[in-house]
């Protein structure tokens, strides 16, 4: 059955912003499927509000929207293109919901767009938790006993059934939002009045717990002919109770009999026949009783998935890809493998061990419970293949970027005792503000006994780092043994057995030959060699060099090497001889960015996916180094050949010379996948590894504080005062001459990692030592002071440079003052209200520390306006976050251009001029996590903390603003009352917002001072109690619903404190905030402009190629 | 001794570095390799596998250890000549599980390595053919000598070694491992026994079947006077063009009895019919191998385990092909309705592996009702 060709034109929706739970996965399976797609004649049609993507690369798809992903807009794209098709499959949960929202309504009948890849019903009966569980009755599956309720009192009903530990699963949520395990009767109400209130359908499952249980993945494919394999069956080394999202986990299932996994195959078949899914792929999760092997099945999604995205990463399948073919007709067996040029009908099957470890943000978010459960936290996840567990989890550990090596002993690092004294909070509950950060203090001396004690208290709570907690259990001066740890964790034996090799293995780490190569095929990299064996990295380096020692690379080929692969996707071993056969051409290595983490996202993998683009187009041969499964330049299909390992020096290093072996390696590139690669620079250049474009020195210039200072000193710019200190003493003598308030952060680090405004010697004292720790992690010993600029206004700009010429690619306004970190704060291209001259002198500044640095790429500068003077915050000679921003708002490919200028064309060559400001305004706003950390404050501040962003683009700013408020799922109230409570220096600003929101027809009600301010202005304002001065207050009336907007700014760490619970409850109660007067003022604006068309700010969208043929 | 350095040699001189692991000693035989990531037990006790040193390209073997229940020849011991993995657990994680895996292969005495590079092997094999090997802690270039002086494996009769002396009754079902209900034993199935999978057998008995196997010599005489309903014959190991005297009772019997072949047997159909078989260069061995029924256009993941395979153009048209293998096109089933026969050169019975095609046992047992029906008619 080849595919129909009754369909023209398809429209492929994604899944917006970057959020816990659908992170850049979706990017990847989005822009496999439009290629194939686009590849099969059909026309595609994309929507995603997510600048940062691949697949919303104008080039991709005929037509583009970079809209709000909700019902209405939906409905608007879907009349002006008339698709024949909709293929929300690809695009995650918000794909899946949106596709069902207008289906729902009827606008897909009305149109006569037709829903490929799943139908409504599938969708349904996957989705709703009780037409799913009749599903598995009929089938003869069990599912854990369970029951849906809509009221605390119906949930309690329901646990009598159910019994404790209850899990609590709302419906309909993101990456399980709001969902919980509740261990005791006292908990249990508000947990689920919690959880009911995360649902969009006030719904929320009690369901029977099976924690402790084995739990299973198989990501399977289904197709119309009800052809049906498993691509890959992933096991979760957590056992169930920890969100599959969170859990380390492991390609192939390790332990279970071909019996146990052959059920579960049959299983998923009848899943997949039973739902009705007939044309992709899904996922269906099990969970297996160690005890007696009896198996229930927890969920399955109808689509594809994070895991499958993992799967195809895992074993070359290409899920997405498939699945696209099916969705418009095809059947398995008319489909090939790419790799091995044989049928697509098979079963995977691999010669390796494939680790998938989270990587989590908790330190990002003072005041959330770093505990694991049924809600997904991790931020990002890395992969690792190797020939055995021990050996790829190690590899994984160190691919985090977590400061550790491998599987590391923690003793001595870690107070275990006072790590386990420490109460666990249940700060979802409560509406207090979070306990102030301290930095650790020394910990004395714990006896054998307090540290075993606290270790077995430790390895039975789910945290991030729970397996170094159990190899310490292993390693301590009163070990464990495997049973007592099964007995404690429920983690499978055969996985503790593995993880004992590794800690058996530490005690005979040498230079010796044997032990050595031992070692290596155990996992251990050279420095992990080296701290055991009392020596150096370089100097095992050379032991291994004298011994012949070096990893060879294996194909990822689908198939054991049953076949010949024509691919050259390839992970390191220590075997005995390599597959990677490098060609003889001109190569061009790019190193990606690692983990996804806050600060450091899809963004940078937008840029390297650009560079391996250009340079292929230029001719060259790339190739891709990266370990992040959820990527696009991790896909085999994005550069020439694929280097799926850590960005450690060891790992980057050993692959530069294993591509020098033939042909010619041009160099490396180092500024396009952010920090992380941008640390090898200097290691990499001191081996004589060639660097792409921007030198290190000029890396250095501009990270070293002293040499910056001499760089701007030279050009004779201005920027704050400030200095670097060396530790808590110096940072006070530093902040005392520069004079309060201070910024404070780590030199080298990302994202704002531990910067922090302070205000007094106080807030100094409170924080400084959290920074120097930051600095510490980051493997410097400098913390930099600087002058804040109160009340600033902050720009960015990206630019281009040859070395002898440079071209503006786009200059951003900042919506929140300076002090807001640049990746948190809304961004305006073109600026919005700065006068021409500024600019002026904010590009020309730009111009000359680019020529001055000899940038080669791209480049970053950070600038704060005060006034009409421009000072330098910062300068990045790097790609920026905002680079695929600006290349969606200009149409201008920026980092293709900047990968074309390091491999030595000129921006004459390539014909790059200045463009004229567009017409079109385009915003970026931030998303944040807040609703995933309990207890956490929402107050923006210097260290950066949104997952995410989306663009909203439009012919004017309050329309762009309002549109990526709506992207960002902020839907501005028309009427109502509106809290405003501002610090004083916001006083004046806040009697403007006021006004304006009187005259759109809003009721004012304020803070005894705020409201004083106002009514000298004549502004009417009912005044409100502050939480402290008792109930009823202002609090109490958001959760009433009485509130519709809440402005609140202020200062200090006191009253931050004092009005936490206001700031969390807008965020419980989905209620409108600002915590900047700039933003505050900025909605009015959107709510002015809505409110005169009619209420209605986002009816005019268009494709991304009709704004740039503009 | 178990953790001694010990080595794989092939007959063209390639040797591969390990330590040994199970039974201590030396074995020789056909090198091969099996793709399935589960299934190891099954993979030792397949009585195909005789003569043959088995690699598994799955890299950690022995995870849950030793499930007796999982065995799938008829005494419960390994078949296996050698066992070869990247690495061997020590630990058995399985609810079921009585033994670690090494201690299983100690007691039995099947030598085994551990620690060899397993995918260049298996590379190896892909690129110049399956050949034979010996392993052992020796010197390699003795090894070497030892695998060039084996018999090679086409024109080698390997079922005399495996099949049965006595003919035997069975009637275990696959009980709660079982896909549906068991049917009554409703007619009475002759199993001609080459070296069968116990799985075969179980899956009969489900479909309904009274089970008497026989010994590969048994003649189509001595078959018939236990007036079965129907034969089945069995897969088994070697060259099925040595094992002359099965394929003249597959002869003697068609056309008397419906009869149905799994993967030796479907080749000894082929010859029975006058066709050919030939030797493939490194087999299919694994539990995804892709299989396309003609009839319905259905692709069914199959479990297979065969070094030859049935040259169809020798048939010239007296059996017609029902299945072929997606991705090299080689005969995967044959059918002569009017004799009432048909075989399958992949593993319906799984063990391990996919259950994708155990409609074929039904198959089975509808022919010899109809057979049963027109006889009565």
């Amino acid at each position: 059955m080849p595919k129909r060709t009754d369909l023209r034109k398809i429209l492929v929706v994604g899944s917006g912003p970057i959020v816990i739970g659908q992170a850049c996965e979706f990017d990847y399976s989005g822009t496999q499927g439009a290629k194939a797609l686009a590849a099969e004649g059909y026309e595609v049609v994309l929507v995603n509000s997510n600048p940062a993507t691949i697949m919303t690369d104008p080039g991709l798809a005929g037509r583009t929207y970079v809209e709000p992903l909700e019902p209405a807009t939906l409905t608007r794209i879907l009349e002006r293109e008339r698709p024949d098709a909709m293929l929300p499959t690809l695009g995650g949960q918000t794909a899946l919901n949106l596709a069902l929202a207008v289906e729902h309504d009827g606008t897909l009948a009305r149109l006569g767009v037709e829903l490929i890849g799943a139908s409504p019903a599938a969708i349904r009966k996957a989705e709703d938790r009780q037409l799913f569980k009749d599903a598995m009755a009929k089938i003869g599956l069990e599912c854990p006993r369970s029951g849906h309720a809509h009221s605390v009192a119906e949930a309690r009903a329901i646990v009598e059934e159910t019994g404790y530990p209850a899990i609590l699963r709302p419906s309909f949520t993101l990456g399980g939002s709001g969902g919980d395990i509740v261990y005791r009767p006292e908990d249990f109400d508000t947990k689920v009045a919690w959880a009911l209130a995360q649902s969009p359908t006030h719904e929320v499952l009690v369901e029977e717990s099976v924690l402790g249980w084995k739990e299973y993945e198989l990501e399977v494919i289904r197709d119309k002919a009800d052809n049906f394999i498993v691509v890959c069956s992933i096991e979760n080394l957590d056992p169930m109770g920890v969100h599959t999202g969170d859990s380390i986990t492991v390609a192939p299932a390790m332990t279970l009999t071909d019996r146990e996994y052959q059920r579960l195959r049959d299983a998923s078949r009848a899943i997949m026949s039973e739902i009705g899914v007939e044309t992709g792929g899904s996922n269906v999760q099990f969970a297996v009783d160690p005890k007696t092997g009896r198996f229930i099945v927890i969920e399955m999604n109808p689509r594809v998935s994070r895991s499958s995205a993992l799967a195809s990463k895992a074993t070359g399948y290409p899920i997405a890809k498939i699945a696209a073919k099916l969705a418009v007709g095809y059947t398995l067996d008319e489909l090939q493998n790419d790799i091995t040029q044989t049928s697509a009908a098979f079963e995977p099957t691999i010669d390796y061990v494939v680790v998938k470890w989270p990587r989590f943000a908790f330190e990002k978010f003072p005041g959330a419970e770093p505990r694991l459960g049924t809600q997904m936290k991790s931020v990002g996840e890395a992969m690792a293949i190797a020939a055995t567990f021990p050996e790829a989890l190690q590899k994984a550990a160190r691919s985090l970027e977590t400061g550790r090596d491998g599987l590391v002993s923690l003793l001595g690092r870690v107070d275990y005792v006072e790590l386990a004294a420490t109460p666990a909070h249940a700060r979802d509950l409560v509406m207090e503000a979070p306990p102030e950060p301290s930095a650790r203090a020394p910990h004395p001396e714990r006896s054998p006994a307090e540290l075993r004690a606290a270790l077995e208290k430790l390895v039975q709570i789910a945290t991030p780092d729970r397996l170094f907690y159990v190899a310490d259990a292993m390693r301590a001066p009163v070990a464990m043994s495997d049973d007592e740890l099964y007995r404690l964790t429920a983690i499978d034996p055969w996985f503790l057995a593995q993880i004992r090799r590794i800690v058996d293995a530490e005690a005979r780490l040498s230079l010796e030959p044997g032990a050595l190569r031992d070692a290596k095929r155990l996992g251990f990299s050279d420095e992990q060699i080296a701290a055991g064996a009392g020596t150096t990295a370089a100097l095992v380096r050379r032991a291994r060099d004298d011994a012949k020692l070096a990893p060879v690379y294996r194909r990822v080929d689908t198939c054991a090497a049953e076949f010949v692969a024509h691919t050259p996707y390839l992970y390191s071993t220590w075997e005995s001889d390599s597959e990677s056969a490098p060609s003889d051409k001109k190569k061009v290595l790019i190193l990606g960015g690692g983990p996804n983490r806050i600060g450091q996202g899809i963004e940078f993998d937008y840029c390297c996916v650009h560079a391996a683009f250009a340079l292929r187009e230029m001719g060259l041969e790339t190739v891709m180094v990266n370990c992040n499964p959820e990527t696009v330049s991790t896909d085999y299909d994005t550069s020439d050949r694929l280097y799926f390992e850590p960005l450690t020096f060891e790992s980057t290093l050993a692959i530069c010379e294993e591509e020098a072996k033939s042909g010619q390696l041009l160099g490396v590139i180092v500024q396009l996948g952010g920090q992380t690669p941008l640390k090898l620079a200097v290691p990499l250049a001191a081996a004589g590894i060639p660097l792409l474009g921007t030198s290190a020195d000029a890396i250095d210039r501009a990270e070293d504080r002293g040499r910056f200072d001499a760089l701007l000193s030279k050009l004779g710019m201005r920027r704050p005062r400030g200095g670097t200190a060396r530790g808590v003493a110096e940072a006070f003598r530093v902040a005392r001459e520069l004079g309060y308030p201070v910024l404070v952060r780590p030199s080298y680090v990302l994202g704002g990692r531990a910067m922090m405004i302070c205000h007094s010697d106080d807030d100094l004292e409170a924080y400084v030592a959290l920074a120097v720790e930051a600095a510490r992690e980051a493997g410097t010993q400098t913390i930099l002071v600087d002058e804040y600029l109160r009340d600033a206004i902050e720009v960015d700009v990206d630019s281009l440079s040859d070395g002898h010429r440079v071209v503006i690619g786009g200059v951003m306004q900042h919506i929140e003052e300076a002090g807001v970190h640049s990746g948190d704060s809304t961004s305006v291209l073109p600026p919005h209200s700065l006068p021409a001259p500024v600019i002026a002198a904010i590009e020309e500044q730009t111009r000359q520390i680019a020529l001055e640095l000899g940038v080669v790429g791209l480049m970053n500068v950070q600038f704060a306006v005060k006034g009409d003077a421009v000072f330098v915050l910062e300068v990045n000679p790097r790609a920026s976050r905002t680079v695929p921003f600006v290349s969606k708002a200009s149409g201008r490919p920026l980092a293709k251009i900047a990968a074309a200028l390091m491999a030595g064309k000129t921006l004459d060559e390539l014909g790059i001029d200045d463009l004229p400001p567009p017409r079109h305004v385009a915003v970026k706003e931030s998303v944040f996590p807040f609703a995933k950390f309990p207890g956490v404050d929402t107050m923006l501040g210097p260290e950066m903390r949104s997952t995410g962003e989306v663009m909203g683009i439009s012919t004017t700013f309050a329309r762009a603003f309002g549109k990526s408020l709506l992207a960002s799922g902020v839907h501005l109230p028309r009427s109502g009352r509106a809290f405003v409570s501002v610090k004083d220096d916001d006083k004046s600003a806040a009697c403007v917002v006021a006004r304006r929101l009187s005259a759109l027809g809003f009721q004012i009600v304020a803070t005894a001072g705020t409201a004083a301010a106002l009514e000298r202005a004549r502004i009417p304002a009912e005044i409100a109690r502050k939480v402290g001065d008792g109930s009823p207050h202002i609090v109490d009336s958001m959760r009433g619903g009485e509130i519709a907007l809440v402005v609140n700014t202020t200062v200090g760490a006191k009253a931050i404190r004092d009005s936490y619970s206001l700031r969390r409850q807008a965020l419980l109660a989905n209620i409108p905030y600002f915590t900047t007067m700039s933003a505050a003022l900025a909605a009015v604006e959107v709510m002015e402009v809505s409110a005169d068309s009619g209420g209605d700010a986002g009816d005019d969208v268009r494709s991304l190629q009709e704004w740039h043929a503009d | 001794m178990s953790g001694e350095r010990a080595h794989l040699a092939l007959a063209d001189g390639t040797t591969f570095e390990g330590v040994a692991w199970g039974a201590t000693g030396d074995a020789v035989g056909e090198v091969v390799f099996t793709t399935g990531m589960t299934g190891y037990e099954e993979v030792l006790t397949d009585p195909s596998y005789c003569g043959q040193i088995v690699t598994m390209t799955a890299p950690q073997i022995g995870n849950t250890g030793v499930n007796l229940d999982d065995a799938e020849s008829v005494s419960g011991k390994p078949q296996v000549a050698g066992f070869l993995v990247r690495d061997a657990s020590g630990c058995a994680s399985n609810w079921r599980a009585t033994e670690t895996l090494d201690a299983y292969l100690a007691r039995h005495g099947v030598v085994a390595l551990s620690g060899i590079d397993t995918r260049r092997l298996t590379r190896h094999l892909r690129d110049h053919g399956s050949q034979n090997g010996a392993l052992g802690t020796g010197d390699p270039a003795a090894l070497v000598r030892r695998a060039r002086a084996a018999p090679s494996m086409a024109g080698l009769d390997l079922v005399s070694r495996v099949t049965p002396k006595d003919a035997y009754a069975f009637t275990e079902s696959r009980g709660a491992w079982g896909v549906g209900p068991s049917k009554p034993a409703e007619r009475h199935v002759v199993a001609i026994d080459l070296g069968l999978k116990r799985h075969i057998l179980r899956c009969l008995v489900d479909a309904g079947c009274k089970v008497t196997a026989v010994p590969a010599s048994t003649s189509a005489e001595a078959i018939l006077a236990l007036r079965p309903d129907g034969v089945f014959v069995s897969n088994g190991p070697g060259d099925p063009a040595a094992v002359t005297y099965a394929i003249d009772t597959v002869r003697a019997l068609l056309g008397k009895t419906p009869l149905f072949g799994i993967c030796l047997g479907h080749q000894l159909l082929a010859l029975a019919l006058g066709g050919q078989t030939y030797k493939l260069k490194f087999g299919h061995r694994g539990v995804n191998q892709p299989v396309k029924d003609l009839a319905t256009g259905r692709v069914e993941i199959t479990t297979q385990n065969h070094g030859f395979a049935v040259d169809v153009a020798s048939l010239a048209g007296r059996a017609e092909t029902t299945h072929v293998h997606l991705n090299d096109a080689t005969s995967e089933g044959l059918a002569a309705p009017a004799l009432r026969a048909f075989s399958v050169q992949y593993h319906p019975e799984a063990a391990a592996g996919p259950h994708d095609a155990l409609y074929l046992f039904d198959r089975f047992t509808a022919l010899i009702d109809e057979a049963r029906g027109a006889s009565r008619a």
